[in-house]
């Protein structure tokens, strides 16, 4: 997919930083945004994501460093004269305008003659196939109406960037679904760069090439969705996205046989680079919930683990289990509700856990953003 | 008959009654107004518009009239101004002092009027601009701008802060947002306002009786027919007094209220 974006820099952030009085909201970010290409930022609440979209978009100025647009330095660039709309979370459509004069208004601030704002306000609600509530007033509209109504204002001018603030967060989940699909759809017609604020790891993964994971106003990862989902480079980013077991331990012999020593026993590792990791480095082992196997009776294998059952959550064909480590820690796997209907297991059951060598996943304790 | 429902009749009634206790003056006097007996007694004469016609024939009562309208409408501009200004400062911007700046802004009405009446007359005759209809107007607009300021400040209590960003990010300069968003957005509150503060100037006696001087108000008319002889057109102008000032505020509840009710509809 990121082969479909152009190699070159749409948006730059050069060590930019954004303080509130002592409080950092964003700590010397450095990202490129690639002309065409879907980038979606993901983090917790407070992790800094909003305020750099916001930056982007002129409603908040950087304390440090410089955001470039198109190469050119635009943090004195007020909001009203860069084109970078953005799709709010709360929408912010003008509830006194009809959905035709909300669409407008981006055209009318620019000056542009009423008929001409008229047919492009019109050309752009029949692409979202809303023309037929052109003379609506915003109350009259359901969720996903008012949805595309904001996209149609915030693209009416034709911009080369689109900036969406969490935009389907009110909606419910069916919806989401189909919005995430109208929402891919146009990126790629339009082939503009979408910028995309989330807090939702099934938006971001379905809908971006890229994803920047944020805590704490770092960037804790840049990747394909894949490659996060797959590879998290830290802890933090191991324990926020996807369902990952995580022990902790050292090296105990590096080289052909990688072993790791935790506090439940020496696992087998077989990844990318052999020398990469020397004897007594720490690190952390994540084995995702997915990739675990479960037997009843001990597989017998180096990378398995004895475990207590606690509960199950169900949701369709996939059921998480949630388990208990002879440590006391928890361990989830996830399996499909078939497999584990043979098993029968009973709260506090007793059952094994197993891994392949090279499934797991390896992050030294030392995660980039002390580097 | 339950005891749920005989509590409810009892309340019902308790209800009637605060209305009839508040109503019976009003109403009274608007029966003595086109009642032909020159004395309020019981019982009635025939029905008669002489009243009426003997203050319409009065050209202080017209002067009165003409210069209450005057005030009213440059007084309910003004103030409506003010407040809204004043409004969308305390909405938009934090700074230093600003529980200072809204408890002044929101003072002068907690100021006995006699008081306020007696202190504008102090400093405007000091300044030699008291007597004047203007006179009053700048008394009016202190003592009306914090109901605007209120009523508006209310409005925009409501408003989604992102509509203001929203009209910046779409191309819109401050004082383009503030004309293309925040001015739409209030308008109820402003119309609503401009009604109220109308209404408030229109019915003021005491500030008015010590600044006017020969540009008499209506209420200060009232108290003059009233001080040379007691008969039913003090009834008939109370009346019509009653009449305008409800309806500017009910106009002014109307709006804010048919503007709460779309949005209930709405659910936002």
């Amino acid at each position: 997919m990121s082969d479909s974006s152009s190699s070159r820099p749409l948006v730059t952030f050069d060590g930019v930083s954004k303080r509130y009085g002592d409080v950092t909201a964003v700590h010397t970010m450095n990202l490129e945004i690639y002309e065409g290409e879907f980038l979606a930022i993901m983090g917790p609440s407070g992790c800094g994501k909003t305020t750099s979209l916001r930056m982007l978009a002129g409603l908040e100025e950087p304390s440090d460093g410089e955001i470039r647009l198109d190469g050119q330095r635009i943090n004195e660039i007020s909001s009203v004269e860069r084109d970078t709309p953005m799709v709010w979370q709360s929408l912010a459509l003008f509830p006194f305008l009809n959905v035709q004069k909300n669409v407008e208004f981006g055209l009318k601030m620019r000056q542009v003659p009423a008929e001409e704002r008229q047919a492009r306000a019109r050309k752009w609600l029949e692409r979202m196939e809303i023309l037929e509530l052109a003379e609506r007033d915003i109350s009259q509209l359901s969720g996903g109406q008012k949805q595309r109504v904001a996209l149609a204002r915030s693209l009416v001018t034709e911009p080369r960037i689109l900036l969406l603030d969490e935009p389907l967060s009110a909606l419910d989940a069916n919806l989401v679904i189909r919005m995430q699909g109208v929402l891919s759809r146009l990126q790629k017609e339009l082939g503009i760069t979408f910028v995309y604020v989330t807090h939702s790891q099934s938006e971001a993964f379905a809908m971006s090439d890229r994803v920047v994971i944020m805590s704490q106003g770092r960037i804790e990862q840049l990747g394909s969705p894949k490659e996060i989902y797959r590879s998290p480079a830290s802890r933090f980013v191991a324990d926020f996205v996807g369902a990952n077991n995580i022990l902790s331990g050292s090296v105990s012999q590096a080289g052909g046989n990688l072993e790791i020593e935790t506090a439940l026993g020496m696992f087998q590792c077989d990844v990318g680079s052999k020398d990469a990791h020397h004897v007594g480095d720490s690190l952390d082992m994540v084995i995702s919930a997915d990739l675990v196997q479960i037997s009843l009776d001990d597989p017998g294998t180096q990378n398995s683990l004895q475990c207590r059952f606690i509960s199950e959550e169900f949701v369709g064909s996939i059921v998480t289990l949630f388990a208990e480590l002879q440590d006391g820690s928890d361990f989830k796997i996830q399996t499909r509700q078939r497999d584990l209907a043979k098993m029968s297991l009973e709260e506090g059951d007793s059952f094994f856990v197993f891994w392949n060598a090279t499934d797991a996943h390896l992050i030294s304790a030392r995660g980039p953003s002390d580097a | 008959m339950s005891k749920g429902a005989s509590k409810n009749l009892l309340l019902r009634g308790y209800v009637v009654l605060v209305f009839i206790f508040v109503f019976t003056p009003i109403v009274t006097s608007f029966i003595f107004s086109v009642n032909s007996d020159r004395f309020p007694t019981i019982p009635l004469g025939h029905f008669t518009t002489h009243w009426y016609e003997t203050i319409f024939a009065d050209p202080d009562v017209w002067d009165a009239f003409r210069v209450s309208g005057i005030v009213s409408i440059t007084v309910a501009t003004l103030s409506t101004f003010i407040g809204f200004c004043t409004a969308y400062t305390d909405y938009r911007y934090k700074f230093t002092g600003k529980a200072l700046y809204l408890s002044l802004a929101l003072l002068p009405p907690t100021i006995p009027l006699v008081i306020m009446g007696l202190a504008m007359l102090a400093l405007l005759a000091r300044i030699n601009m008291s007597g004047e209809i203007y006179s009053i107007v700048v008394s009016h607009v202190v003592l009306c701008s914090p109901f605007a300021m209120a009523v508006i400040r209310m409005r925009l209590a409501q408003i989604n802060p992102d509509l203001e960003s929203a009209a910046w990010n779409l191309g819109a300069s401050n004082w383009r947002a503030m004309r293309e968003v925040i001015v739409p957005f209030c308008r109820p509150a402003i119309a609503s306002a401009f009604c109220l503060t109308a209404a408030v100037s229109f019915d003021e006696f005491a500030v008015a009786w010590f600044v006017s001087g020969l540009n008499k108000t209506v209420p200060v008319i009232i108290l003059e027919i009233l001080q040379g002889n007691t008969d039913p057109q003090i009834n008939a102008i109370g009346s019509i007094v009653f009449i305008t000032s409800m309806t500017l505020v009910i106009l002014a509840q109307l709006i804010l209220m048919r503007k709460t009710i779309n949005q209930t509809a709405t659910g936002i």
